[in-house]
């Protein structure tokens, strides 16, 4: 098996470093990517037409917004997945062996150090949420903050204690209300006369003009996918460290 | 972009893959490949992808790396390539 | 020397990268093994792809704090025309021109090669999210083959289910 591997990655390993000699030269200005008509729309564009200064949340949020609803609906459906294939149920729990909890015995400094900190992580991660407009960040990143903040509560309590503040049925419904709000206000667009997802026409139900509303709904939908992101990853960790069971473990 | 420091994060990525690749640990293996998260999410915070680097910082190194050593725990450590 | 490092060896690496992720993910054995090579593969795609929209002096692309006064201020003045102007250069205006459109001079103008190519990096955060849930999904697999067949070895997994099929 490892002569084939090695075969297939020597072929294809050459063909390839090949065929990058007509590739442009690295980082060159005027490469056809960059000279690319929609790009340098987007780089001129976007604060005449969102008033946001933050490009890639622009682009990512009202330009291609129909890529960002799906992607939330993907990672909503691996989250769904994950807990199908590992869940046991009820019947078949009495007859496995115990997951042996209590790897280590809970250490107090642990323990002190991350109940003071989780309040600051949440709090960073809502600040990312928020000021996504201006500096890196947006609603995935700040979602993945949150969601690791409850993971680390998790890891160093117990996986009962966070899932006494989320238990997963409760993450399932976060994590679908996170998917409606996003597909919610493209709804709305549609009921005021215009396409789905078309921020403009909000200006309606919102105190503002069409270009700030533009900025307004970016907000609300990186709000839906920060809510769907940080209780998936959380749903996705305490089914994989407890086998689906749910009970302690790691 | 400092195409020295460049240079060197990339001796560093492939370094590391290799490495992940070659410990018979489990465990070892996964948090090398954390380091390696962490290389590429410096490379891309050098290259100007800011906003790319945040996501693989908190993706990458954060929960893909955890979600490894938690199944890793479950199953078993030991391997034999 | 520098031209020749930066033209070609950075393309050279990132396969090179690919390379070892397929290599892990065909010639391993232990399943864990192929996962992280799985990821390796994925990470250096999204890498080569991020690379394509790297400009040579451009700076992030984030604009400044004192271009976005200019323009709030611009657009708290003329609301009007600006409206106008915006649905008149979604027409796809021409390339040579980029930001000569604003027709007074007190709007400053921003140049496309000051700042890096934002699509690529658009595009590459959906693929890292969608490669960590794909990997989540992945390891639940992983985790029942080993509830069904009690080793993480590809050898000894394929022989189990040989001896449990007959």
């Amino acid at each position: 098996m490892k002569g084939i591997a090695l075969l297939v990655v020597a072929v294809t390993g050459s063909l390839l470093i090949y065929v990058a000699r007509d590739l442009p030269a690295w980082a060159d200005p005027h490469s056809p990517a960059s000279d690319y008509r929609v790009s340098k729309h987007y780089i001129t564009q976007s604060i005449v037409e969102t008033s946001v200064p933050n490009m890639v949340t622009a682009v990512l949020a009202d330009y291609r917004g129909y890529d960002t609803l799906f992607e939330t609906v993907v990672i909503f459906t691996a989250g769904i997945a994950i807990f199908g294939i590992l869940r046991v149920t009820r019947s078949e729990r009495s007859l496995r062996r115990q997951v042996h909890s209590g790897l280590a015995p809970p250490d107090l400094v642990v323990q002190t150090t991350c109940r003071l900190l989780v309040p600051v992580i949440q709090l960073f991660a809502l600040y990312v949420l928020a000021h996504g407009h201006h500096s890196p960040g947006g609603g995935f990143q700040g979602g993945v903050i949150f969601g690791a903040s409850l993971i680390l509560i998790a890891l160093s309590y117990d996986l009962r204690d966070a899932l006494i503040r989320l238990s997963e049925s409760n993450a399932l419904r976060l994590a679908a209300v996170g998917v409606l709000i996003y597909a919610g206000i493209g709804l709305a667009c549609v009921l005021l006369g215009e396409n789905y997802l078309d921020y403009d026409v909000l200006h309606r139900i919102l105190p503002a003009d069409p270009v700030e509303s533009r900025s307004h709904s970016i907000l609300g939908v990186e709000t839906g996918v920060a809510f769907t992101v940080s209780a998936i990853m959380f749903a996705i960790y305490a089914s994989l460290s407890s086998r689906g069971e749910l009970n302690g473990g790691l | 972009m400092i195409w020295q420091f460049n240079l060197v994060l990339l001796l560093l990525l492939v370094v590391t893959a290799t490495i992940a690749l070659k410990v018979k640990d489990l465990l070892s293996a996964s948090v090398i490949f954390g380091v390696y998260s962490f290389m590429i999410c410096l490379l891309w915070a050098e290259m100007g992808a800011v906003d790319v680097a945040f996501t693989e910082a908190a993706v990458g190194t954060g929960v893909s790396t955890v979600v490894l050593i938690a199944t890793v725990f479950c199953t078993e450590r030991r391997s034999t390539d | 020397m520098e031209e020749l490092l930066l033209a070609r060896l950075n393309y050279w690496t990132y396969i090179i990268l690919m390379m070892i992720g397929l290599y892990a993910m065909i010639g391993k054995r232990n399943l864990i093994k192929k996962l992280i090579g799985m990821s390796i593969f994925q990470s250096a795609i999204i890498l080569f792809f991020v690379s394509i929209g790297v400009k040579r002096d451009a700076t992030i692309p984030i604009l400044k704090h004192e271009i976005v006064h200019a323009y709030h201020e611009g657009a708290h003045t003329e609301k009007g025309s600006a409206e106008a102007k915006s649905t008149s250069s979604e027409l796809g205006p021409a390339p040579s021109e980029p930001a000569g459109r604003h027709g007074n001079g007190s709007l400053p103008a921003i140049d496309p090669q000051q700042y890096e190519n934002p699509l690529p990096h658009v595009l590459m955060l959906t693929a890292i999210v969608v490669g960590v849930s794909t990997l989540g999904v992945a390891l639940a697999i992983v985790q029942s083959i080993y509830r069904e067949c009690g080793s993480l070895e590809e050898d000894i997994i394929l022989r189990r289910m040989e001896l449990r099929d007959d």
